[in-house]
């Protein structure tokens, strides 16, 4: 489905700040395949997730996804394969922009930009019915500007638009990150349903290792531009936050990043 | 007090014409969120293209729609030195501003300004709108219908419209999206890049066509009536949406008011140089000073009276999370 090979990203190439930040990450996911990736500050992971989405393009190695190689493809067009929601709730959508229009933005990704009508009234109702899952109300709001609403039914709402076309890769970076522990455990809760529901392959970053473990059918942890850890299957199912350290310390060498890890 | 009455009509006129040109800074300073300079060019650029084409005999609506075109092509430049060059897009329209100047000139045959021949009867009836069918409606001699304030009145009228329909439309909307927020237009596979060149194109187009219903207004077109473009239609957008901002909420009135804003411009200036009789050498000072300082007040805003706002949008924050958490408890 997605395969990653001999990923290279340098930042700040010759400068005092440069920065290596991915170190030839080799990475293939199958069709299905739930991913949840953790790693401290730095560990690369939303770098890895921007080298998939195409948001500059990587110093080395290449990028395919469903067999099609997408290595020099620009982020506007790589977007027809992937639906993402970002850390930042304001990032996912258009605050300007009423919640039906953000919804026929996204239901248009990956099709031609024509003089049809922008929004039609059949789509209205289709997405009335569709902002239902979110359990929030919206779709008694769906004239709404965008930037009336709150972070956490900004998110729940970039969710439901980068899945709203049926996208071959979703991409979530950390996108429970900035909300409140409450709204965190909906949106990630909305999120489980939408990628059962549609059998998506997911890649989603996170910060909490409990989340980490508790999600998805694979975990990988990043550390230093690399993938240390890689756990499937029954193995991830048994594995524990204990466990999960412990592994970590192995590969990394210290048991200082623990807190780090755990705290960040 | 007289002559300011006398002068409204085509202070009126004016404005209209100019709030042509303001929508089309709307498009890029509001819609698209780019500073766009070009604008003090391409507005020579459309008169120029215009009155040449005029005064060698072609058909009014094709020499418009050659102006239109001009400016498209100014837009395009700055477009293209912005997002192919990677120059920041104020720099881009201030070097596309700057080359216009020679190219207007060029176009006006190395001349500083060609005029239109109305005191030929023929030539006149063949215009559109002219400061002399304002006399001309006064005085009886025209039908009230050739009045500029009118043909110039449905002229925005049917711009708005087209546009209200474009902004609608899929690729219309994407272009909202695009200076909305590009980050999230890029994740919906929208072009951004391509969407900026459309709408600086679009942008100057309009600013275009506008320069060429003023050149044949005053019968003439000169190398410096762009001067000062930007300014203006800058102080037409915030006038429109200080004044009308609370009650014209649909896209298509928000363009209106942008026309209002450059009407009420036009009549205060005009009342300003009727009624202090002061030198008309520096309106341009008093035109900089006013949008300076209502491009200040939201800045002041925030910084004084930041406590106010503060408080009332974390009252918001609250009454969301209030929202959601009910929800999930139901």
């Amino acid at each position: 489905m997605l395969e990653l090979k001999n990923i290279w990203k340098t930042f700040n190439t010759g400068t005092v700040n440069e920065k290596i930040a991915l170190k030839g990450v080799d990475l293939t996911l199958n069709d299905g395949d739930f991913v949840t990736v953790i790693g401290g500050n730095g560990a690369g992971k939303s770098t890895l997730m921007n080298a998939v989405a195409g948001v500059w393009p990587v110093d080395q190695g290449s990028i395919s996804i469903d067999g099609t190689d997408v290595t020099s493809l620009p982020e506007h067009k790589r977007a027809q394969y992937i639906g993402r929601v970002f850390q930042d709730p304001m990032m996912g959508t258009a605050s300007t922009m009423q919640i039906d229009e953000n919804l026929a933005l996204a239901m248009r990704r990956g099709a031609g930009r024509t003089l049809r009508q922008g929004i039609t009234k059949r789509e209205r109702e289709e997405y009335r019915e569709m902002l239902k899952i979110l359990d929030l109300g919206l779709e008694e709001r769906m004239t709404s500007k965008v930037g009336l609403l709150s972070g956490g039914q900004r998110q729940a709402l970039t969710l439901l638009m980068a899945t709203l076309k049926k996208p071959r890769l979703l991409l979530l970076d950390e996108h429970t990150a900035a909300l409140d522990p409450k709204t965190a455990a909906k949106v990630l809760e909305t999120t489980e349903t939408i990628v059962q529901r549609d059998k998506l392959t997911t890649l989603m970053i996170t910060h909490n290792m409990r989340d980490a473990i508790a999600h998805g059918d694979r975990l990988i942890m990043m550390y230093e531009g690399r993938i240390a850890i890689d756990v499937a299957g029954e193995e991830k199912k048994k594995l524990t936050v204990e466990g999960l350290l412990e592994m970590f310390s192995k590969v990394s060498g210290s048991t200082e990043a623990d807190d780090k890890l755990l705290l960040s | 007090m007289m002559s300011f009455i006398g002068a409204l009509p085509g202070a009126i006129s004016q404005g209209l014409i100019w709030g042509i040109m303001a929508i089309g800074v709307y498009i890029t300073y509001k819609i698209l969120d780019v500073a766009d300079l070009t604008v003090d060019g391409s507005f020579c650029t459309g008169g120029a293209t215009f009155v040449v084409l005029f005064g060698a005999g072609v058909n009014l609506w094709v020499a418009l729609l050659a102006a239109f075109l001009a400016g498209m092509l100014a837009g395009l430049v700055t477009g293209l030195l912005h997002t192919a060059c990677g120059i920041p897009a104020i720099l881009a329209g201030i070097l596309t501003q700057l080359g216009l100047w020679s190219i207007n000139l060029a176009i006006m045959g190395m001349k500083a300004n060609v005029a239109i021949n109305v005191i030929d009867q023929s030539n006149l009836e063949r215009l559109l709108v002219s400061l002399r069918f304002v006399q001309g409606v006064a005085k009886g001699t025209y039908p009230v219908w050739r009045h500029p304030i009118f043909v110039v009145g449905l002229f925005t009228l049917v711009i708005i419209a087209l546009l209200y329909w474009f902004f609608g439309t899929e690729l219309g909307a994407s272009l909202r999206a695009t200076g909305a927020n590009p980050n999230m237009a890029r994740a919906q596979g929208i072009n951004t890049n391509v969407n900026t060149v459309l709408g600086l194109m679009l942008s100057n187009g309009l600013v275009a066509l506008s320069g060429a219903l003023l050149s044949q207004y005053q019968s003439f077109a000169d190398s410096s009536m762009g001067k000062g473009a930007i300014v203006i239609g800058l102080a037409a957008v915030i006038i429109g949406e200080v004044l009308f901002g609370k009650i014209f909420r649909n896209f298509a009135l928000k363009l209106l008011a942008v026309s209002f804003g450059a009407i009420i411009y036009y009549i205060v200036i005009q009342a300003v140089v009727s009624l202090s009789g002061i030198d008309t050498n520096y309106l341009k000072l008093i035109s900089a000073s006013i949008v300076a300082v209502f491009l200040a007040l939201p800045y002041w805003k925030g910084k004084y009276f930041r406590g106010q706002v503060k408080a009332s949008a974390v009252g918001a924050d609250a009454r969301m999370e209030v929202e959601i958490g009910g929800k999930k408890d139901a």
